[in-house]
């Protein structure tokens, strides 16, 4: 082969085994269950069969709208916890951190050690009836003598913004520990006070941060259904928990694929939207690439 | 402005975010001091008092043992391959200007903003349609590295990024080959990205439940085993194998942290910035 040649399809050669594997198991699948949300049929004999069912959709629209909206509903909520958590830890880290910074950098992700579904099963023990937190809360009357944390909104949006929560804080973090120091002393040296030069130079530049953060904490959490499972009750079951229990349990699997489908397209909706407000290179990080 | 006026803020924000690192290392704190509990019954939720016997038996709980082996071969294998193929697919992203760059960038964003549920459903509509003999191992695996991939992508990617390109040309000068620029210049420079990413990917492994509950047949991994089990009853051997895994992780990755820097002190060609001031003081 020519170099010339040989150098052009270099690039080429290193993608070829990633994005082989990539389009095999996971773009293919993608098209195996929309054909799979396209069935109808049932689990017992006989199976299912390719019959373009596109009703399989609408129906589960309409049988699992609340369980859609309870889970953009506690998924926003998390986020915005985990914003309103996560954005003064990160400055503090970033700014205030010294020599201390990369110790505290792996406090924030010391939850990430404990397997996921311990440290939730920890939660269940926070928040157990006989628990302090609620012993407290209940002093402060707060929470009703009978009142209960466990099983209620509360419990599984508190566990969502906690497994989610270094998500938010990582992102973060690494936008503002960027930001050039002299651009804030130029602030105040143009008599901005502490509050003008945050809004006015420290938040704008830390804008890719929050975007990436909300992302990344927003789109996990409206799929998750383990701390729905794990903290609540059937009456804070999330589009996840429906996925989950139609395909592994049911095994009805149009159903279950159509349902994968309408969230992946409302998770898709809501990305775009974010990346038109936002700007993609924040979105995709690709800044400062080759060009 | 007073001094005093001016430091209150100052306070009040330090403190907001020690609650915060409170609450993110409360719950592993409950882990670590539930590991010495002795419950009564099947749950470990209450305390009832300080006992060394999970410790002394942490593999005591049947299947727990088999199902962390598992776990352990699959992060590792699925992270040297996840790791290899992620580096090369970051490379070809960065270095070159080729056709069709701009849409790959994207194609590898996507299975991040993919739900886990959907993801792992997807993979086993793709088994089942395809017959595949049997869920386990295999599939497992499977399923691990495609996951891994664009985490591992997206950590290279980010260190290549700021790498500096005139130390290859200057191999290069110097009469080195490709390959060797390679291994001699290009991968000890991108070694912590690579290594990050690795920690990143097996982390990810051995912590996946969602996708590997989908694909993983009647194999169990350490997850899927404390699924079944939370169930019916958490003994406190779950805890003190976290508290396991938690340590052997906090141990690597200050390892590695440590490699890294003396990795960057090596490697320091531009003469380190001077440590300014964090927050310059308003005027």
């Amino acid at each position: 082969m020519p170099v010339r040649l040989r150098k052009a399809a270099l690039p080429y050669l290193l993608l070829l085994p990633g994005l082989g594997w990539l389009l095999l198991f996971f773009a293919i699948p993608l098209v195996y269950m929309a054909l799979e949300s396209l069935k109808s049929g049932s689990p017992f004999g006989g199976g299912f069969h390719l019959t373009w069912e596109f009703s399989n959709y609408t129906e589960a629209l309409k049988d699992y709208d609340e369980q859609f909206i309870r889970s953009f509903e506690y998924a926003g909520l998390a986020t915005l916890i985990a914003l309103l958590i996560g954005y003064p830890l990160a400055y503090v880290i970033a700014f205030r951190g010294g020599r201390w910074r990369n110790a505290l950098l792996l406090m924030v992700i010391v939850p990430f050690f404990v397997t996921y579904l311990i440290r939730t099963l920890s939660w269940e023990t926070i928040l157990s009836d006989s628990g302090i937190v609620v012993s407290t809360l209940q002093t402060l009357g707060i929470v009703s003598e009978d009142g209960r944390l466990l099983d209620t909104t509360v419990s599984v949006v508190a566990g969502i913004t906690y497994n989610f929560l270094p998500f938010m804080i990582l992102p973060l973090y690494a936008s503002l520990e960027r930001i050039d120091h002299r651009l804030l002393e130029a602030g105040y040296d143009l008599y901005g006070r502490r509050r003008d030069v945050f809004l006015r130079v420290t938040l704008p530049l830390s804008m890719p941060g929050v975007v990436a953060g909300v992302l990344l904490t927003f789109i996990p959490a409206a799929g998750d259904f383990i701390n729905a499972q794990l903290l609540g009750t059937p009456k804070q079951f999330m589009i996840g928990n429906v996925i989950q229990s139609r395909f592994l349990v049911l095994n009805d699997y149009p159903t279950a694929a159509a349902l994968s489908f309408l969230l992946m397209a409302f998770m898709l909706i809501i990305v775009i939207i974010w990346a038109r407000i936002a700007g993609t290179e924040a979105l995709l990080g690709t800044e400062g690439e080759a060009r | 402005m007073t001094a005093i006026r001016r430091r209150a803020p100052d306070w009040i924000l330090n403190a907001y975010a020690g609650l915060a690192l409170i609450y993110l290392l409360l719950p592993i704190a409950v882990i670590i001091v539930f590991s010495f509990n002795d419950p009564v019954g099947r749950f470990n939720f209450i305390w009832n008092e300080f006992s060394f016997d999970a410790w002394k038996h942490p593999f005591a709980v049947q299947g727990v043992q088999d199902a962390l082996k598992t776990s352990i071969e699959i992060a590792l294998l699925s992270t040297l391959i996840a790791t290899a193929l992620g580096t090369l697919t970051a490379l070809a992203l960065v270095r070159y200007e080729f056709k069709g760059r701009a849409p790959v960038n994207f194609f590898i964003f996507i299975p991040l903003a993919t739900p886990e549920v959907v993801l792992g459903a997807a993979l086993l509509s793709q088994f089942l349609n395809w017959g595949t003999p049997a869920l386990g191992f295999a599939t497992i695996l499977i399923a691990h590295v495609m996951f891994n991939l664009s985490f591992v992508v997206i950590t290279v990617r980010s260190r290549l990024i700021g790498f500096d390109r005139a130390l290859e040309e200057a191999a290069q000068d110097l009469g080195a080959t490709p390959w060797e620029t390679f291994r001699l210049v290009t991968l000890p420079l991108i070694m912590p990205g690579v290594l990050s990413a690795a920690l990143l990917a097996f982390a990810l492994s051995i912590d996946d439940f969602v996708i590997t509950n989908f694909n993983s047949g009647s194999t169990i991994t350490f997850p899927l085993f404390i699924w079944g089990a939370a169930r019916v009853a958490v003994p406190p051997q779950i805890y003190v194998i976290a508290t396991m895994i938690f340590l052997v992780t906090v141990a690597a990755m200050i390892l590695t942290v440590w490699q890294q820097r003396r990795a960057e002190k090596m490697a320091a060609v531009r003469p380190e910035e001077p440590d300014v001031a964090l927050e310059p003081a308003p005027a």
